[in-house]
């Protein structure tokens, strides 16, 4: 065990030690703070599952993925806006509709995802390192600039159309659960599942996967390195369009400058889990979601951001590649 | 050649060797900055009738050129991918609005410090290199872009801790009244509006607009050709071989650590020293001023005008400064003047969902810049003054030169 | 150890390195003789390449010790290891693509120049002076390999031979006691591997030891005096080239291989 090692045990111990005291004195609030953090992190995870899926195949921080998540929810309430939906009853009106706007606005968002790649990105392939990044920076701006074009900076409404009031909420064990948490985990779940299954049976998850390995080699196995790039942006929006509805299912309010907080947090997830590397991603984003949660009870609000950037540097100190992500060796 | 003709052996234009100089693009791109910097003053008093205002705004572009001369040491010549930038300018200017201002009298240890100008700014750069050094030593060896992340979260934390130590800092009230520098005297004239040519003495700054033009001209002159030696030195050489190729530079005897924690703090430095130049010229900081998106400008600025190339960042820093505070505030009355000219005057008037055209030109403006930054990238992606043109010139140069000719120039 | 320090330059005391549960060099052991030309050789994969990281201090041996003149350097860091007179190019060229010939030989220099931050800030006397003191030698170097009239252009846009050149250029402008040359020759035409085997006599003449991995039988047998021979890890042969190519064990290890 090296010292890094070490350091690294020694901060997960004091961290493990400090909640599970908290755990003990007040079990009802640590729970109930545990509860909303897992949902709080399960949307992140969706998110960072994005940029580190982009990162890992074209080493690019995806500046524009945090607003591509705004993009959605904000389809998916204008979408809702043309049906008669009640945020008072759950009917069969309400299930469809959502049944509906979710695959409709994955598929919008993907495409949207894949014509940024394309115009903004793809270009820039052999550029140097540096301007993509650029052209990611810009990309985020014109994607707030149409949503700030279309609703200014006003707070954009998402109908509250999950069941909730009193026949969807329960205490257990003095912990409040809603059925909107257990909607956002299990639906969070399925998605992760469904990617890790797709990464690795598919034919174009192996190819994702090997691209990212390696492009060159790749390229010589006869792998379609522009059609594999495509489908990483496809799927990375189709997760972050699914966080986005669920977002406004969750929270019901949002602004054009969303994404901007959202995605910083989300790619901190991404590093903190190891970028490039998917359970690393939902592992991280889950985490930065409890300690977000963690922090704004027991520290103040005030505080989260540094907390969680502060334990950001400590992680990478300590563990220079992330939690899962590999050492790589130097050639 | 058919100027045959033999010249007077040794003129002065020979010895000046202009024509020679001319044709090296970086010296022509820094004639003529320094052109534009000194004639920019007496034509903007004469256009906009003694207002001073354009010249306020250019003292606070110098600041952002400043800043993209720091950060290209860091990223350019170094390779480092900084992205909290802002954190030392932050720091620079915090730096120096608590140690000259009467905020300290209302924090815990009841007393006010009204340092010079001239020495907080050094104060600062010392600062805020410390800082970098701090920062840098345990996470400089991380490899690639997780050094870029915690540079990101250095510059997120930074900020909010000058928010929330708010007995110290004011939090979000930020710090006022921060003090001018001063000189012993200055000269002042019909340029400031006085009557006659005159010697002020002794002279505060006290918002005068061209003092501080002035001020940041000699600043970003001084920063100019310090980096430029620094650039050609053991020093920069080194960098640009960490950029190139860190293990080779490590083989080649280079301690990889310590010289990247030099641009590391270097830039930091730079950064710093803007900082209470920034704070001193607004006279208020608060912690909003050094957010991500401040980090996120410079490095575009660099970016875009040609990473490592100290004319190209000074070119992009100035041309997105411009973009950002001239032409996009500009652009809705230009668009509503134009309209009207046109014929089309109907169109500014608010009607129904329409806010008018001045209103939805102004909601158009982010959108925009990400339009411009987008295609400006696409079109060229080296940057405007990449330091890598002169690839062409060297391969041109070298096929016809001989050796001797070569070594005759490097001896 | 029978052998007599003072003769010997490098010495490797049972250098192990592992990878998880690869072996990548076991339990090698060998002494390199001041002003000799001292070769390694084996087939793909033997670990040649590994050896050289550790001995330059890119890896740390996992057991075993490298004596350098008598002192133990086992690991210590790259730039160390250069300072205290080892110098080396890579099998695969790494060369600062984006500096001049001149500059990528300038930085060989860094390690013997003396100019601290401040010198190169403000361009003091001094570092004027070793600045156009270092152009001269960083030419007379390039002029050693070869390659002065491509001074000016950028490393990249050299020819494949002239690469390799430049990179001896450089490790050279360190000042070695000891050079390590990674299949300097490889994917040379039989000319360019004559020019090469001139040019590391020359080497040798400056007084610097070299130590060179080459698969070609041909370069290695023209120049060098004694060779070891690695397989799988291991030191299966060493001696003079006449002995070495008729060893049982390496013909064997060289199967099916072009020797
Ligand atoms: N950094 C590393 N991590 C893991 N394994 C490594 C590493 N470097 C080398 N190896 C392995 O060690 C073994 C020896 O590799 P090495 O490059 O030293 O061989 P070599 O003799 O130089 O071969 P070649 O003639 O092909 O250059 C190989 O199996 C290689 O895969
Ligand atoms: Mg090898």
């Amino acid at each position: 065990m090296t010292f890094t090692d070490y350091g690294f045990y020694v901060l997960c111990g004091t961290a493990i030690v400090l909640l599970a005291t908290q755990a003990v004195l007040d079990p009802r609030t640590f729970f109930q703070v545990l509860d909303f953090g897992i949902a709080d992190g399960a949307i992140y995870a969706l998110v960072a599952l994005g940029y580190t899926m982009v990162y890992g195949i074209i080493e690019l921080i995806n500046f524009a993925h945090g607003d591509i998540f705004t993009l959605s929810a904000v389809i998916g309430s204008a979408i809702l806006g043309f049906f008669t939906v009640s945020e008072n009853t759950f009917s069969l009106t309400e299930f469809v509709t959502l049944l509906l706007v979710f695959p409709v606005v994955m598929l919008m968002i993907g495409g949207i995802n894949v014509t940024i790649e394309r115009v903004a990105y793809r270009p820039l392939r052999n550029a140097p390192r540096l301007a993509p990044l650029i052209t990611a920076i810009g990309m985020s701006f014109i994607v707030e600039g149409v949503m700030y074009l279309w609703h200014g900076s006003a707070i954009i409404h998402f109908p509250d159309l999950l069941p909730h009031g009193p026949g969807f909420q329960t205490y257990i064990g003095g912990v409040f659960f809603t059925f909107k948490d257990i909607f956002v985990i299990v639906a969070a779940v399925i998605l992760v599942s469904l990617l890790a299954v797709f990464i690795n049976a598919s034919k174009l998850g192996k190819a994702m996967r090997a691209t990212a390995q390696d492009r060159d080699a790749a390229q010589l196995m006869g792998i379609d390195i522009n059609r594999t790039i495509s489908a990483t942006f496809f799927i990375g929006a189709v997760l972050a369009a699914a966080g986005g509805i669920i977002y406004g299912l969750y929270f019901n309010n949002l602004d054009y400058h969303l994404g901007f907080s959202v995605g910083l947090i989300a790619f901190t997830a991404a590093v903190f889990g190891g970028i490039g590397n998917i359970p690393g991603a939902a592992l991280g984003g889950l985490l930065i979601g409890l300690v977000k949660a963690f922090s704004d009870n027991y520290v103040g609000s005030r505080w989260t951001h540094i907390i969680v950037f502060s334990i950001l540097i400590a992680v990478l100190v300590f563990r220079p590649t992330g939690l899962l992500g590999m050492r790589v060796p130097e050639k | 050649m058919s100027n045959r003709v033999a010249a007077p052996p040794r003129s002065l234009f020979a010895r000046l060797r202009l024509r020679e100089r001319i044709r090296d693009r970086d010296t022509a791109i820094y004639g003529l900055l320094l052109l534009v910097a000194l004639v920019f003053p007496a034509i903007s008093l004469y256009t906009s009738d003694g207002s001073t205002y354009l010249i306020a705004v250019a003292g606070h572009a110098g600041t952002y050129v400043l800043l993209a001369i720091g950060l290209n040491v860091v990223v350019g010549f170094a390779g480092l991918l900084d992205l909290g930038y802002a954190a030392f300018f932050a720091i620079g200017a915090y730096t120096y609005a608590l140690f000259a201002s009467q905020q300290l009298l209302a924090s815990p240890i009841h007393h006010a410090y009204h340092f010079p100008f001239w020495l907080m700014m050094f104060v600062g750069l010392i600062i805020a290199a410390s800082a970098g050094a701090i920062l840098g030593f345990p996470t400089l060896r991380l490899r690639g872009d997780y050094l870029a992340i915690v540079t990101l979260g250095f510059g997120e934390i930074v900020p909010q801790v000058f928010q929330n130590f708010d007995q110290w800092t004011g939090g979000i009230n930020a710090i006022g009244g921060i003090d001018q520098p001063t000189l012993p005297a200055w000269v002042t004239g019909p340029w400031a509006g006085a009557d006659s040519i005159s010697i002020v003495a002794p002279f505060s700054f006290s918002f005068d607009p061209i003092a501080y033009y002035v001020l940041i001209f000699i600043l970003v002159s001084v920063a100019i050709v310090l980096v430029n030696n620094l650039q050609r030195s053991r020093l920069g050489r080194a960098w640009m071989a960490i950029r190139e190729d860190e293990v080779a530079a490590a083989a080649m005897g280079i301690n990889t650590v310590t010289t990247k924690l030099l641009a590391f703090g270097i830039g930091a430095s730079f950064s710093g020293f803007a900082g209470a130049y920034y704070g001193a010229s607004f006279g208020l900081v608060s912690p909003d001023d050094f957010l991500f998106i401040v980090s996120i400008t410079v490095l575009v600025m660099i970016v875009l005008g040609g990473m490592g190339s100290i004319p190209g960042v000074i070119v992009g820093a100035i041309t997105v400064y411009f973009i950002l505070n001239w032409f996009l505030p500009l652009l809705p009355p230009a668009v509503q003047s134009l309209a009207s000219s046109i014929g089309l005057g109907s169109l500014n008037a608010r009607s129904g969902d329409w806010p008018g055209l001045g209103n939805e030109t102004q909601n158009v403006t982010l959108l925009l810049f990400g339009l411009i930054l987008v295609s400006m990238m696409l079109v060229r992606p080296q940057g405007l003054f990449p330091s890598r043109v002169r690839e062409q010139e060297l391969k041109h140069a070298t096929g016809q030169e001989d050796e001797a000719a070569i070594e005759q120039a490097h001896a | 150890m029978t052998d007599n320090l003072d003769d010997n330059i490098l010495v490797l005391n049972n250098v192990t390195k592992r990878f998880g549960g690869l072996v990548a060099v076991d339990d090698v052991s060998l002494s390199i003789k001041r002003g000799e030309i001292f070769a390694l050789i084996g087939p793909n994969g033997a670990g040649k390449t590994t050896l050289f990281n550790n001995v330059t201090g890119l890896f740390k041996p996992t057991s075993g010790h490298v004596i350098l003149n008598g002192k133990d350097i086992t690991g210590s860091k790259p730039h160390e290891v250069a300072r205290l007179g080892i110098a080396r190019t890579f099998q695969n060229i790494r060369l600062f693509d984006y500096m001049t010939c001149l500059d990528n030989v300038r930085v060989g220099r860094h390690v013997r120049m003396h100019s601290k931050l401040w010198d190169g800030l403000f361009k003091l006397p001094a570092e004027r002076r070793e600045e156009a003191r270092v152009t001269e030698e960083a030419m007379e170097l390039l002029r050693f390999v070869g390659i002065a009239r491509q001074a000016h252009q950028y490393a990249r846009n050299l020819p494949y031979g002239q690469q390799r050149r430049l990179e001896i250029a450089r490790a050279l402008a360190t000042e070695p006691k000891l050079l390590l040359l990674d299949e300097p020759a490889a994917g040379f035409t039989p000319q360019e591997k004559v020019e090469l085997m001139a040019l590391v006599r020359k080497i040798l003449d400056r007084g610097v030891t070299v130590w060179l991995i080459e698969h070609d039988m041909k370069v290695v047998m023209g120049i060098s005096e004694r060779i070891v021979v690695l397989d799988h890890g291991e030191k299966i042969a060493e001696g003079p080239p006449e002995e070495v190519r008729t060893d049982p064990r390496v013909i064997e290890a060289y199967l099916g291989k072009s020797a």
